[in-house]
């Protein structure tokens, strides 16, 4: 549905972004990751026709969003990353200005437009100058906007940024409900977003791409070991003492002592997973095993490792 | 279609905003102030002839109203749309640039035309008392119509270089003054520039029309002069194709 291929960039002497090539399929929901200045928002804007690349092509829905820039823009649905919204009109008349602008013909319109609103809650507002509105019911009318006339493509450029908690679930939740109908491609720095709502992610820093994955296959593909916590009842020396002479083991940490409760941390090689093993010894030895969870990488860990080149350090 | 769709935002956006009616209300009051004067004056001095008299007093001081009032009527066109971030929407709209110029010249354009309808209440009012010829007051309306529109290209280019209304209004003044004055450098420019600045005077342009005459030399002028500042405002919104925003 989006094809990018070989994106660069440049104003004046900046690259904003360079080599940037990545496939988005129909009906997938993909994450664009990265600190701010990236160049998410730079891409997002070429695939959204605001201003052409530099160097490279983008696709949208089969359109060359340069040499066919009206219809590549009829499919897509923009939500900026500078929510912009006309101040002094009320949101059905936004909305219906968008719906005339995105030729959504006259009769569906009222449909389209209260099939927006509804999906972002704003209908209560329908009335209300934008301007008198709160920064989460602008936000929402922004995403109203992008989604009007149930564009095939939207592309959101952070749309939760500055709402909160609250909000932003009912915004994850919203794109949640579009997966399969639309395909979705949206932007944010923060990590969770994209484990919670995503298909696959593209991580980009200082305008290039780092990775192009599922949020479980960078978590594998980036744990340079695994890791195991344990609690197990009995004395904690010999407990370490033992684990560490089981074949396969890196390293033994303690990590809490409590009552003859002792937490451990056991790294082991990263091909082999060795609980079954870690397990059978430590019950063969006469202790009680109460927890062994796999510690796993946290996205964020995935990313800073990547942005900054050395191998992920594991999260509980 | 999509032409009206912007300018039909636009006249709203007019239409809604109290500035909209503060400069409504300034040209008019200024415009049958000076008929008034004008008329009185006239009336002591003027003899009777009308179009080298009350019309070519009135319109002459028309044009400086006119000049007053529209820069700030078209200081906003995309400034403020720059401002908000809209135009970033706008251009993600299957909407051709040309459009949105059209339907924002346009709407500035209306605008005009709705300050100008009501001072048509002077010149009718002194019809009812005295009937005269109304050619050559129409070839006037025709001038200052011609002369606004000129304007409003003008102040239209100006607006889409900048965000900053107040910029935008201060550069337009500062354009169109220029456009007035060039023409009164006799004293450093020899005979052939001066012939040549006089061409492009839009003020001097202006003056034939206010006597009753309408040359069609002078409206080829302002309809090249407009022409060139919309050509200019479709170049300025496309500069972001290699320009871009940082």
């Amino acid at each position: 549905m989006i094809q990018a291929e070989h994106l660069t960039k440049a104003f004046g002497p900046f690259t904003a972004i360079e080599d940037v090539s990545f496939e988005v399929r129909r009906g997938e929901i993909v994450g664009f990751l990265g600190p701010n200045g990236a160049g998410k928002s730079t891409t997002m804007r070429i695939l959204a026709g605001v201003f052409p690349p530099t160097a490279g092509r983008a696709i949208v829905a089969g359109y060359d969003v340069v040499a066919e820039p009206l219809r590549s823009r009829r499919v897509v649905g923009y939500f900026p990353e500078r929510v912009s919204l006309y101040l002094d009109m009320t949101v059905s008349e936004y909305l219906r200005y968008a719906a005339r602008m995105k030729e959504v013909p006259s009769n569906a319109r009222e449909a389209a437009m209260s099939e927006a609103m509804e999906a972002t809650g704003v209908q209560k507002m329908a009335h209300r100058i934008i301007g008198t509105l709160s920064k989460g019911y602008r936000q929402r009318v922004g995403i109203a906007q992008a989604i009007v006339g149930r564009p095939h493509v939207l592309i959101l450029d952070e749309p939760t940024s500055g709402l909160d908690p609250e909000q932003v679930a009912e915004v994850r939740e919203l794109i949640r409900r579009l997966r399969g109908e639309r395909t979705v491609i949206l932007s944010t720095h923060i990590l969770p977003e994209v484990e919670a709502t995503c298909d696959r992610v593209i991580i980009i820093n200082r305008g290039r791409i780092l990775a192009v994955d599922t949020p479980q296959n960078l978590n594998h593909r980036l744990r340079q070991r695994s890791r195991v916590h344990l609690e197990v009842r009995g004395p904690e020396r010999e407990i370490v003492r033992h684990l560490e002479s089981l074949p396969g083991v890196l390293s033994v940490e303690c990590e809490t002592s409590r009552e003859g409760l002792v937490g451990l941390a056991v790294s082991t090689v990263k091909d082999r997973d060795m609980r079954p093993e870690v397990a059978a010894s430590l019950v063969a030895a006469g202790w009680e095993l109460h927890e062994m969870r796999t510690i796993s990488l946290s996205l964020e860990s995935i990313f800073l490792s990547l942005v900054s080149g050395r191998p992920a350090e594991e999260q509980a | 279609m999509k032409t009206l769709t912007v300018c039909g935002r636009e006249l709203r956006s007019y239409f809604t905003s109290f500035v909209a009616f503060a400069l409504l209300a300034v040209f008019l009051v200024l415009a049958g102030y000076f008929f008034y004067s004008d008329l009185i004056f006239f009336i002591l001095f003027g003899g009777f002839v009308l179009p080298t008299g009350l019309w070519q007093y009135w319109f002459l001081d028309l044009r400086l109203v006119t000049l007053l009032v529209l820069p700030l009527v078209t200081m906003r066109l995309f400034a403020e749309e720059r401002k908000l971030g809209t135009i970033e929407l706008l251009w993600t709209y299957p909407v051709r640039d040309v459009e949105i110029v059209f339907g924002k010249f346009l709407a500035a354009w209306l605008f005009f035309l709705v300050m100008l309808v009501p001072t048509v209440a002077g010149p009718a009012a002194f019809y009812y008392y005295y009937e005269f010829d109304l050619l050559p007051l129409a070839a006037a309306y025709l001038g200052v119509v011609l002369l606004g529109t000129a304007f409003v290209a003008c102040g239209m280019f100006v607006s889409s270089l900048t965000e900053n209304q107040v910029v935008s209004a201060m550069v337009t003044y500062g354009l169109l003054v220029f456009f007035w004055f060039m023409t009164w450098n006799e004293e450093v420019a020899n005979e052939q520039l001066i012939s040549v600045l006089l061409r492009l005077s839009l003020f001097d342009r202006f003056f034939n029309f206010t006597r009753g005459v309408i040359d069609t030399k002078d409206v080829v002028f302002f309809l090249v002069f407009i022409a060139f500042f919309v050509f200019l405002t479709i170049l300025s919104l496309g500069s972001r194709k290699w320009r871009g925003l940082p």
